[in-house]
């Protein structure tokens, strides 16, 4: 649309500078937060919490350092008999009087929460995938009721969920493992996904297939070298918004998982330090969890709107 | 197995071809291959869901406790219903749960809306703003509400030292976290901080969707601007505006991980929205079926709230 289309009802000049100016304040205002995570994981334990706050401060690692190594209070004595430090890290525990014991659980459940929100995204958005494609183009019997079944399992309060959840893999032995919190973020994740697919594979025109099927495809071949490819864009959308959600999710982490299978949103909270939390730690490991979302949430900004109502808004 | 009707005939005419996969599927028919296509899923949320549900509606009436397995279960009828449905305790909690929705949501609504109203006259590099603007959302509300006790820490916190650098009060003088009347808005703050971006979206596709040659209509009417925004504006933005109160109200209904981390519902009770209580009596007292009965009313209550917005939803799709 060309701008000079509807020039009656375009805002002025001066109305636009004023609403730019409050949108930008709100902006700045809204990111002071996430701005702050990462000035405190760059801040030694005491600037971190000084008072006033402090902007400005000589940047320090001992935060990561912290995250990602178990310290172990020495004498200096001990400190003195040692070789040279080894690495940075090193050097900060000792300035500490501390010693590097051994590295801390931040990478394994960095780790996990990678297997398990890659492991539940491929199967939810696999699933989703067919489920979507077999309510988009057949005649299914109870159609719109087996669509609000599949979303009104989202509804369900997660805690409601996990009581029997954690009862049922109690029997079965799925607690505390990375496939039982796989299966369950894809069941959460498979209905968001076959209604965001749903929506994009419905913007696809039947005709493609019709007429790759008159040149002799089966239903099969057509659906996997003629929709797959058209829908590589909505495929590609959904699985960020189910990579997103497993990345995010607390409530059943916390509750079903809590050594091997613990992914990283439970386990930051829990950083602690000498003496209480060590916030330049936990704002260092929030950082490293954050930093993959923003660049998700710029490459998806386009979607968003319809990632976030279940495809009931489109752009 | 609705697809089990059509084996017979691909086994057939795979015993007269070469039986390969493609071949396979090219004597299914449509039918056969949209239940193929959509069991798996279903299977998936009858395994991980339904069956999960309905053992919980038949834990709900029993004396079962998830910590004493060998104890003999007794059937209590709906005991556990009559019980939480006169108890005080989860009263309170439903009211803390109503306070936090009813606050957020308007909170959310009125700065959600009035964003996208500004983000609406298109001002230069409002594409970049937006997308600043609508990071908060993405982010991990547990991951995200532990850091804001952090901003919220009564001497340190970044949080206490504007408000008293604001107000001329001291920093060390109010606890966001730890006083009985702030600490319900301590945590509307923190989610309306997080969601006001959710409602400013969909407030923003709802202001795209109105056709500018009602605009242009209105403006030849010389409808003034007010005139425009009261009768033209808000009627055709109230559809998604609804949806996205909806959303909102359902997501603030079942809300756990942000308050758990915020407060764990303290100080006292005061925080205390239902799924913490539920959380409280299910992995903390293991009353195991007095929680599965909670459950089952918070999940009806859902559902009466979903069932409103699939309404809602094809109301917005039908326009």
């Amino acid at each position: 649309m060309s701008l000079a289309a509807h020039s009656v009802v375009e805002p002025s000049a001066g109305t636009r500078r004023f609403a730019g100016s409050l949108v930008v304040l709100y902006a700045i205002i809204t990111m002071i937060p996430l701005v702050w995570i990462v000035l405190t994981s760059f801040k030694s334990p005491d600037d971190a919490i000084s008072y006033p706050p402090k902007i400005l401060f000589t940047p320090s690692f001992e935060g990561y350092c912290n995250l990602f190594t178990t310290r172990s209070r020495q004498t200096p004595e001990f400190i003195g008999t040692l070789g040279p430090p080894q690495g940075l890290c090193d050097r900060i525990a000792r300035s500490r009087n501390m010693v590097v014991a051994g590295p801390s659980n931040y990478l394994p459940r960095f780790v996990n929460s990678l297997i398990i929100a890659f492991g539940s995204t491929v199967l939810a958005v696999a699933l989703g995938t067919l489920a979507a494609y077999g309510f988009s183009r057949f005649r299914v019997p109870m159609k719109d009721d087996l669509l609000f079944f599949i979303l009104s399992t989202r509804m369900m309060p997660p805690i409601a969920v996990a009581i029997p959840i954690y009862l049922m893999y109690r029997t079965v032995g799925l607690s505390d493992t990375r496939l039982g919190m796989i299966l369950l973020y894809t069941s959460v994740n498979v209905s968001l996904a076959v209604w965001l697919l749903k929506g994009f594979i419905d913007e696809i025109p039947r005709e493609y297939e019709e007429a790759a099927m008159i040149d002799g495809y089966t239903r099969f071949q057509a659906f996997v070298k003629v929709v797959l490819p058209q829908a590589t864009t909505g495929i590609a959308a959904t699985a960020i918004f189910c990579l997103i959600f497993a990345w995010n999710e607390y409530a059943f982490a916390v509750l079903l998982t809590s050594g091997s299978a613990q992914t990283a949103p439970p386990f930051i909270p829990i950083i602690i330090g000498e003496g209480g939390q060590d916030w330049p730690a936990v704002a260092a490991g929030t950082t490293l969890f954050l930093v993959p979302i923003v660049v998700f949430t710029v490459l998806l900004r386009k979607h968003l709107l319809r990632g976030i109502t279940f495809g009931a808004v489109r752009k | 197995m609705n697809d089990l009707s059509a084996t017979p005939r691909i086994a057939y005419s795979a015993a007269a071809m070469q039986p390969t996969v493609v071949r396979r599927l090219r004597g299914l028919s449509d039918k056969a291959l949209a239940w193929l296509f959509i069991t798996p899923t279903i299977v998936l949320l009858l395994a991980i869901n339904i069956f999960p549900l309905i053992w919980t509606i038949y834990l709900s009436f029993t004396s079962y406790r998830a910590n004493r397995i060998n104890a003999a279960t007794r059937w209590l009828g709906i005991d556990w219903y009559q019980s939480i449905l006169t108890d005080p305790d989860i009263w309170a909690a439903m009211q803390v749960t109503a306070h936090f929705v009813i606050w957020t949501v308007i909170i959310e609504t009125v700065l959600g809306f009035g964003l996208a109203v500004l983000i609406d006259k298109k001002f230069r590099g409002h594409g970049v703003w937006t997308t600043i603007i609508l990071l908060p959302m993405m982010l991990s509300p547990a991951v995200v509400g532990n850091f804001w006790t952090f901003l919220y820490q009564p001497q340190i916190g970044l949080f206490n030292y504007v408000v008293a650098f604001v107000t001329g009060r001291s920093a060390s003088s109010f606890q966001m976290l730890g006083d009985v009347t702030l600490s319900p808005w301590a945590i509307v703050i923190v989610d309306a901080w997080m969601w006001t971006p959710y409602v400013m979206l969909i407030c923003l596709a709802g202001l795209r969707s109105i056709p500018d040659y009602i605009y242009e209509a209105a403006e030849v009417d010389r409808a003034s601007k007010w005139r425009q925004f009261w009768s033209i504006t808000l009627p055709m933005a109230l559809p998604f505006i609804m949806l996205a109160v909806l959303f909102r109200g359902i997501e603030n209904f079942k809300m756990f991980d942000m308050v758990n981390l915020l407060t764990g519902g303290g100080p006292g009770s005061t925080t205390e929205v239902a799924s913490i209580t539920l959380k409280r009596a299910a992995f903390e007292s293991w009353r195991t079926g007095y929680s599965s009965a909670f459950a089952i009313i918070l999940f009806v209550t859902v559902f009466g709230l979903a069932n409103i917005y699939v309404k809602a939803l094809n109301r917005v799709k039908s326009r």
